[in-house]
């Protein structure tokens, strides 16, 4: 047995690498994982590039952000598939659902649009909105979804809150809103604090959530258990697509020594059922959260220069150069060498325009063929990774 | 002479944070601060600009002073770089001791220096006495599973504590785990079968 430490963030979409340890998907590959639980993103960071950890759960735009030269000086990290796809949910204070309503929004959880329109109305001054970390998947959604509601860069401020504190800081007036990873805004409405608004597929239909991050040297040099961990978890996601088997996922995840949560919070979050508002409304949404389906778990690197574009403009950067670093360290290569012997299905190309499949869409693959799921944004963006950038702002 | 360093430690335990204080007094002639509320650390970094913040690795808040290190510009910036942009080795130092601290922009790093290495001693001394009380608490932990694990097999198969002591560890021997998982396991599958 080769023993692996992976870190990983109290959050339901850790889900695959506790259900690899447990169920066993991790040992059928040889492997014996000491899950260990953390307290920052910025510690995830740290200690996997300083080797206290061989692999990380990490959000997918933090590799991105070490690429484009924003984080410590430490060693290259690589993300070599995505472990999760939404779990994201858009939550706002009482007061401002309370004006919502007022004005005739029905907190439908579905239509983007309408709801940032209601938001835009019921806000005065500036918006305060709570994010899990700078390089997340919830700043580009909060970016995207806004800016097309009428929000100008002056109308917003985005503030880093720590997702287990995003409560708080609701009840404290620090924020007005919160975009986090389930189960934080579930918790926030059990509280009384918080009312939800959107769940992160409203905005982006297959938002990319969380990674398998490993550092660049290691993901080289140390193929074999490279392999095992990816086939460790992306047989553990598989598992995890089954709608039958996210009660129980929910039980295992809760489990003290994991998220240490009542179970029936993280279910919520796995279901796709949850309960939108502190009066008792709930809310059924498909897929939700996905962790396999639809190649769910193949990095493209589009989506690396999707986010590189985006953190690159916000911090003063060239979005050209930025493309490519952050193109770099998404490791479609790796993916094909080692989920083919698991049956994963792999895609003809590693780029693509990201935006452009409304609905699950049948295309040829390596072999044969696959499905790869609807990816659109709720106001008909595309991101294509090939057109040249303006050569203005 | 360069004036004072202005050190913020965040820390919500009082004794650890007395204890960091404590250690970094004695590296230098430095003006220390301590805070301990989490919520407004953004605005209170702004207020008291200091030359290094010093916190636990693990603290959630950490993810806010990332934040502040990226501010866009020079003059709003109350936290302007991470302490190994200085020096790698002192990097993975304060890394392996559980610190992070960060570092206003342009603070030499001759200056610097004896602050992290003061600092790493303490967090090794706290880390230490962290893993002692855990290892504590555990085996307490892990007595009370094996008592409660005891009293079902006396009770199922009639038989007596050393008895049933012997069964556990028996049990755990021959299959490589520790005597604290089968107890576990043994509760567990009492608690489904309803026992």
């Amino acid at each position: 047995m080769i023993a692996l430490r992976l870190g990983y963030i109290p959050l339901i979409d850790a889900a695959p690498l506790i259900v690899a340890h447990e169920l066993g998907f991790a040992a059928e590959e040889g492997l014996q994982l000491h899950l260990i639980r953390l307290g920052a993103w910025a510690q995830s960071r740290d200690m996997l590039g300083a080797g206290l950890i061989d692999a990380a759960h990490m959000l997918v735009p933090m590799p991105v952000g070490q690429a484009l030269g924003l984080g410590p000086d430490l060693l290259a990290l690589d993300l070599v598939m995505f472990l999760s796809h939404g779990g994201q949910a858009v939550a706002v204070s009482r007061e401002l659902e309370r004006r919502m309503r007022a004005d005739g929004h029905g907190f439908d959880f579905a239509d983007a649009r309408r709801a940032g329109l209601a938001l835009r109305r019921a806000v005065r001054g500036p918006l305060r909105v709570g994010v899990p970390f700078m390089f997340s998947t919830q700043v580009e959604l909060i970016h995207r979804w806004l800016s097309a509601c009428g929000f100008t860069p002056t109308d917003l401020q985005i503030k880093t809150v720590p997702p287990p504190m995003m409560a708080d800081a609701l009840a404290a007036n620090d924020i007005d809103a919160f975009c986090v990873g389930e189960p934080w805004a579930s918790f926030a409405v059990e509280r009384g604090i918080a009312a939800l608004l959107l769940p992160g597929t409203a905005i982006w239909a297959a938002p990319p959530e969380k990674g398998l991050v490993l550092r660049h040297d290691d993901a080289e040099s140390r193929p074999e258990q490279t392999g095992a961990l990816m086939r460790a978890l992306w047989r553990a996601g598989r598992w995890l697509d089954d709608p039958d088997h996210r009660g129980t996922a929910a039980e295992i995840i809760s489990r003290p020594c994991y998220l240490d949560l009542p179970s029936e919070l993280a279910e919520r979050g796995l279901t796709g059922r949850l309960l939108i508002s502190p009066g008792g409304q709930t809310r059924d949404v498909p897929e939700f959260l996905a962790f396999n389906a639809g190649a769910a778990s193949f990095p493209w690197k589009s989506l690396a220069a999707l986010f590189a574009d985006g953190i690159a403009r916000r911090h003063g950067l060239d979005p050209g150069p930025a493309k490519q670093a952050a193109m770099a360290r998404f490791r479609t290569d790796l993916y094909r060498q080692h989920l083919r012997p698991a049956g994963a299905a792999l895609p003809g190309a590693s780029l693509r325009v990201e935006g452009g499949i409304t609905r699950d869409r049948i295309v040829p693959a390596e072999r044969g063929q696959m499905i790869l799921r609807a990816d659109g944004f709720f106001d008909g963006f595309v991101f294509d990774p090939s057109a040249p950038d303006p050569s203005t702002n | 002479m360069s004036k004072k360093l202005l050190i913020l430690v965040v820390e919500q335990d009082h004794v650890r944070a007395q204890s960091i204080a404590d250690g970094l007094r004695e590296a230098g002639d430095h003006d220390i601060r301590i805070i301990a509320e989490q919520t407004a650390l953004a605005r209170r970094v702004a207020e008291i600009r200091p030359d290094v913040v010093l916190i636990d690795i693990a603290n959630p808040s950490r993810d806010i002073l990332e934040e502040l290190a990226l501010a866009s510009g020079p003059a709003e910036r109350p936290v302007a770089m991470f302490v190994d942009r200085s020096d790698e080795g002192l990097t993975r130092l304060a890394i392996e001791a559980g610190i992070s601290a960060y570092v206003v922009d342009g603070l030499r790093a001759d200056r610097l220096k004896p602050v992290i290495d003061a600092a790493i001693v303490r967090f090794h001394m706290l880390q230490q006495l962290r893993a002692e009380l855990a290892a504590t608490r555990a085996a307490l932990e892990e007595r009370k599973i094996v008592d409660q694990a005891k009293a079902v097999l006396m009770k199922a198969r009639g038989i007596g504590e050393d008895e049933a002591y012997a069964l556990l560890r028996k049990t755990a021997m021959d299959q490589g785990k520790r005597i604290g998982e089968i107890a576990q396991h043994l509760i567990t599958a009492a608690g489904l079968l309803g026992r």
